[in-house]
């Protein structure tokens, strides 16, 4: 028990980090995005770009909150 | 090795490779010097031969179980998050948010938890060296093998990945030998700015091609210009970037610093 929890205590670690919030303003778009490719909007060439900006859009919004939760470390 | 690309990914991987050697460097060093050299070189060996075992198991699996737009999607969805994880770090520091990373102060803090720790031996070695020297050694050389099996496969050019990582270990070991002392004058913040950069451009560029393993044929997503965009993806990243610094710039006086952590006894006589 002791080495699973370690064993997913270390991934959450590596994958995660110190800031959940990244990796969530990452998997937001590109769960939307999904949405769209499932939907038949797969040969679109607009839509690539378009999750671009949404990926940046998402990173500003990650990296606000965490500025007005830890103004400085 | 002769195109551009092939100096691109080689170039990549080296420096990637630097910044996490001149970490693990710094907390085999703080060990060795502090505590026992034959307990940290066993865990740094023991993270070696695990870290073998990793990247074998890995690399055939990503390479041979997946197909292309999942490979691409998986990645590209690790690479952004360690990229983005880089840069916001790396645009906090130059505005002045955070403290910059200091190898001299990181190495004096393991220096100190080395003098606090105890002395519990196991199997015949400092367990707390080997250990911590293990866990260091194995933590940043997981994120060189993934950087390396990653950036290899979608090059297609495994060995001048290899090459890149390989270069970068043996430029931070001769380097360790010759100054025989944390490596400070890395800029090491620079260089994180530039891999972050790296990572989330080409996270940016599979993660949204691998969405197409969701679609029945399994077909990447196509981006106008093909390989081309990533281009214009690095620089909308360095723009991006440069205006969250301005945004964020705090005085030069209000900069935080590590504070260099004292062990118990040294505090008790402060």
């Amino acid at each position: 028990m002791k080495f699973i929890k370690g064993f997913f205590h270390f991934w959450y670690d590596f994958i995660i980090g110190d800031d959940w919030k990244i990796a969530v303003s990452v998997l937001i778009p590109l769960v939307v995005g999904a949405g769209f490719v499932l939907n038949g909007f797969e040969d679109s060439l607009l839509l690539p770009p378009i999750l671009a900006v949404a990926l940046a859009a998402s990173f500003v919004v990650a990296l606000s909150i965490d500025v007005k939760q830890h103004p400085s470390d | 090795m002769g195109s551009s690309t092939d100096w691109g990914l080689a170039i990549s991987v080296f420096v990637a490779a630097i910044v996490e050697m001149v970490e693990a460097l710094t907390i085999v060093l703080a060990m060795g010097m502090t505590r026992s050299w034959k307990s940290t070189l066993y865990g740094v060996g023991t993270a070696l031969v695990a870290l073998t075992g990793f990247t074998a198991v890995t690399g055939y699996a990503l390479a041979n179980w997946l197909p292309r737009s999942s490979l691409q999607l998986v990645i590209g969805v690790l690479l952004l998050i360690f990229g983005l994880q880089w840069l916001k770090k790396a645009i906090l520091r130059s505005a002045g948010r955070k403290a910059m990373h200091d190898e001299a102060r990181i190495y004096q803090n393991k220096v100190n938890a080395a003098a606090a720790a105890g002395d519990k031996v196991r199997f015949g070695l400092d367990w707390f060296s080997f250990v911590v020297s293990f866990k260091g050694t194995f933590l940043e050389g997981v994120e060189v093998v993934f950087i390396v099996i990653t950036f290899g496969l979608n090059a297609n050019n495994m060995p001048v990945a290899i090459m890149g990582a390989v270069a970068a270990v043996v430029v931070v070991l001769l380097a360790a030998i010759v100054i025989h002392a944390p490596l400070t004058k890395v800029p090491e913040n620079t260089l994180k700015f530039g891999v972050g950069l790296l990572l989330t451009t080409f996270g940016t560029f599979w993660a949204v091609e691998g969405l197409g393993a969701l679609t029945p044929s399994h077909t990447s997503l196509e981006w106008v210009m093909s390989d081309l965009v990533l281009l214009p993806i690095l620089a909308g990243w360095v723009l991006l970037s440069a205006i969250l610094v301005k945004i964020l710039k705090v005085p030069a006086d209000q900069v935080p610093v590590i504070e260099i952590i004292q062990p118990v006894s040294v505090r008790e006589e402060a």
